[in-house]
């Protein structure tokens, strides 16, 4: 196969066609509405499902009912969307069906902007709808991996019977660049044994509902799902790691602001800085053992994210206080620009830090001296 | 030597699962409706139903088909994403009238103008049943309520919502009636107008709705006989029993 040149919107839209999408439903916001306008027409075009609901509450129960049935489904909005969706998030995910995603984050809270952001790293990895339960989060850094994570997201979402989000920001979601799709997979409907798909005359009935009104059941459940996330947390973890071998300094951060990161460190590699970069891909299961080993053998660690340091808490999580973390973000849609973060690299290698600091204290009190 | 007819046995589309309804409640009926409809029509092998937030959340419990269990209001939507990957199913959403007019308002209207090919069971019942008789949109004026004590005042809590006469402006809506379960007449009305309604569904005819007046004496604070003589005497006149719309095609089917 050859490379063509792909908008990324787009780009995931034909990626989830490709790897068997039957069914999808959503409602249009900026930045991700070449999504549904391209799926409009080349769903029917395969003979396949496309709706254009009435609000994202209609859309993700329109995936909700498509995903008991047992076919690949999916839905794609942006930051209020996915708000308005957490309420059938909460219920897939007790329900144990599964669904892919696509949050393409904007600026916020509220309206915000349609600007490229990552405000909504908590909201995806740390819930947001109600309930205890962990969804799958991707988060691509180019349009090449924005299309391979979005075929992973069906098999991880069918495997686990969970929610898989993709999280990305607008700058991937509108940037073109040469990628690779996948050959186009065959719709195969999966004979799952819990699908309310009708008895057809060959079962039992089935019933699919996420309520147990015994308390003892519903902590069954509970210890259900978490058992399914230890394996998941065991098995799925994904990053990519630039320039660590002999790193004394690791940046990490995930999305477009690890790869602005990424030309940073470039830089100050040119410069001689032996500076590494951590690019968590799966943002949840977070990559636990890896900044663990990082943690070993570093000097210090720079968190970058586009938001006021939400992966920040994660990282210090793990590290502990065992080397010094330092955070720098921009948010409200402000994408941080590789000199930024080369200068925080200059900064954090030429100073002596102390791992008692509070780096979002500290960066807060940076950012309003910059002004 | 005397014959033993039978005159009364659980349709086939029922569990063997004892009612949680409370004593005197419509909503046994109306499923034993359904579920007549559906054994005669002989589709309970590929009907999959979708139940609400409401007394009939456990509507599932009931029926011998596959069933899944939709968000508060969110019915309709969750059944139009059931119906569109499996069209050759049968596939229908039992909702009250918080369920259905207040909280999904947006899902139900939109099912509609879609023309969404799915039944709509909808129990009026003028109040919230499960959460303990709060006042609905569908609550009579002057009607008391645990969440209008004073009785609903139209002044403050504005007026109620007369669902199949709003949805039969829609295009996409196949067949829309409004039917009650107060006396035998009235349920055997009703049970046609259920089976009408799927039958629009399986000819393709586009949505159907059946609303059905029906009783609450729990909440309302009446014996089961006070309380259809209250349906027959005050919800019948506020919601007439009129079809309000039944598609061309459909006049033509006999059921």
């Amino acid at each position: 196969m050859t490379r063509e040149l792909w908008k990324g919107n787009e780009a995931i839209a034909e990626a989830a066609v490709r790897a068997g999408l039957e069914a999808y439903f959503g409602y249009p916001i900026t930045p991700q509405t070449e999504i549904l306008e391209y799926l409009s027409r080349r769903m029917p075009e395969l003979g396949r499902t496309f709706v254009q609901a009435e609000s994202e509450l209609g859309a993700i129960n329109m995936v909700y009912g498509a995903a008991c049935t047992g076919v690949r489904v999916m839905s794609t909005s942006s930051s209020p969307g996915i708000s308005l969706m957490l309420e059938g998030i909460s219920y897939i995910a007790g329900t144990e069906v599964p669904a892919v995603l696509v949050n393409v984050m904007r600026g916020g809270p509220g309206l915000g902007n349609i600007a490229p952001a990552q405000g909504d790293y908590n909201q995806a990895v740390h819930g947001g709808g109600h309930g205890d339960y962990q969804p799958i989060v991707l988060a691509p850094a180019s349009v090449q991996e924005a299309i391979d994570l979005t075929v992973l997201s069906f098999d991880l979402a069918e495997k686990y019977r969970a929610v898989c989000m993709l999280i990305l920001d607008g700058s991937i979601g509108q940037m073109m660049e040469p990628a690779q799709m996948p050959e186009m997979m065959e719709v195969k409907r999966a004979n799952w044994d819990w699908a309310t798909d009708g008895r057809m005359g060959k079962r039992e009935r089935r019933i699919l509902t996420s309520i147990y009104l015994d308390p003892v059941q519903e902590e069954k459940m509970n210890l259900r799902l978490l058992s399914r996330w230890r394996t998941i947390q065991r098995e799925e973890v994904r990053y990519k790691e630039y320039f660590l071998d002999d790193a004394e300094y690791v940046i990490i951060g995930f999305g477009t602001a690890g790869r602005v990161a990424l030309s940073a460190v470039r830089q100050a590699r040119e410069k001689g800085i032996k500076v590494g970069l951590l690019r968590p891909i799966t943002v949840s299961p977070f990559p636990v053992e890896a900044i663990e080993q990082l943690t070993g053998r570093v000097n210090g660690i720079l968190v970058t994210e586009m938001n006021s340091g939400q992966m920040l808490e994660d990282v210090r999580r793990v590290v502990k206080g065992r080397v010094p973390v330092e955070f720098y973000g921009r948010m409200g849609g402000v994408v941080p620009l590789p000199d930024e973060i080369l200068r925080e690299v200059q900064r954090i290698t030429s100073s002596k830090l102390d791992v008692r600091s509070d780096p979002r204290e500290e960066w807060y009190e940076r950012m309003v001296g910059m002004r | 030597m005397a014959t033993k007819n039978l005159v009364y046995e659980r349709p086939e589309g029922f569990t063997e699962t004892p009612t949680h309804y409370c004593p005197g409640c419509t909503h046994g009926v109306a499923h034993r409706l359904v579920a007549e409809v559906l054994q005669e029509m002989d589709v309970i092998n590929k009907t999959i139903g979708v139940a609400p937030v409401g007394c009939a959340v456990f509507a599932y419990n009931y029926f011998d088909v596959d069933f899944v269990e939709a968000p508060h209001g969110r019915a309709p939507a969750m059944a139009t994403g059931v119906k569109r990957v499996l069209p050759d199913r049968i596939v229908f959403t039992y909702q009250g009238d918080g369920d259905l007019a207040s909280i999904g308002m947006g899902e139900i209207v939109h099912a509609a103008a879609r023309g969404e090919n799915l039944t709509v069971i909808f129990i009026n019942n003028a109040n919230y049943g499960m959460t303990g008789g709060q006042m609905a949109p569908t609550t009579l004026p002057g009607m008391k309520t645990t969440s209008s004590a004073l009785g609903r005042d139209v002044e403050v809590h504005g007026y109620p919502i007369r669902v199949s006469e709003m949805l039969a402006t829609l295009d996409g809506v196949g067949y829309c009636v409004r039917r009650s379960l107060h006396d035998p007449k009235n349920i055997r009305l009703a049970k046609k107008a259920i089976r009408t309604a799927f039958e629009t569904q399986a000819r393709g005819l586009g949505f159907s709705i059946v609303e059905l007046l029906s009783t609450c004496p729990t909440n309302w604070g009446m014996t089961p006989v006070e309380s259809l003589k209250f349906v027959e005497e005050h919800m019948v006149p506020a919601y007439p029993l009129e079809d309000f719309k039944v598609s061309e095609a459909i006049k033509q089917v006999k059921v």
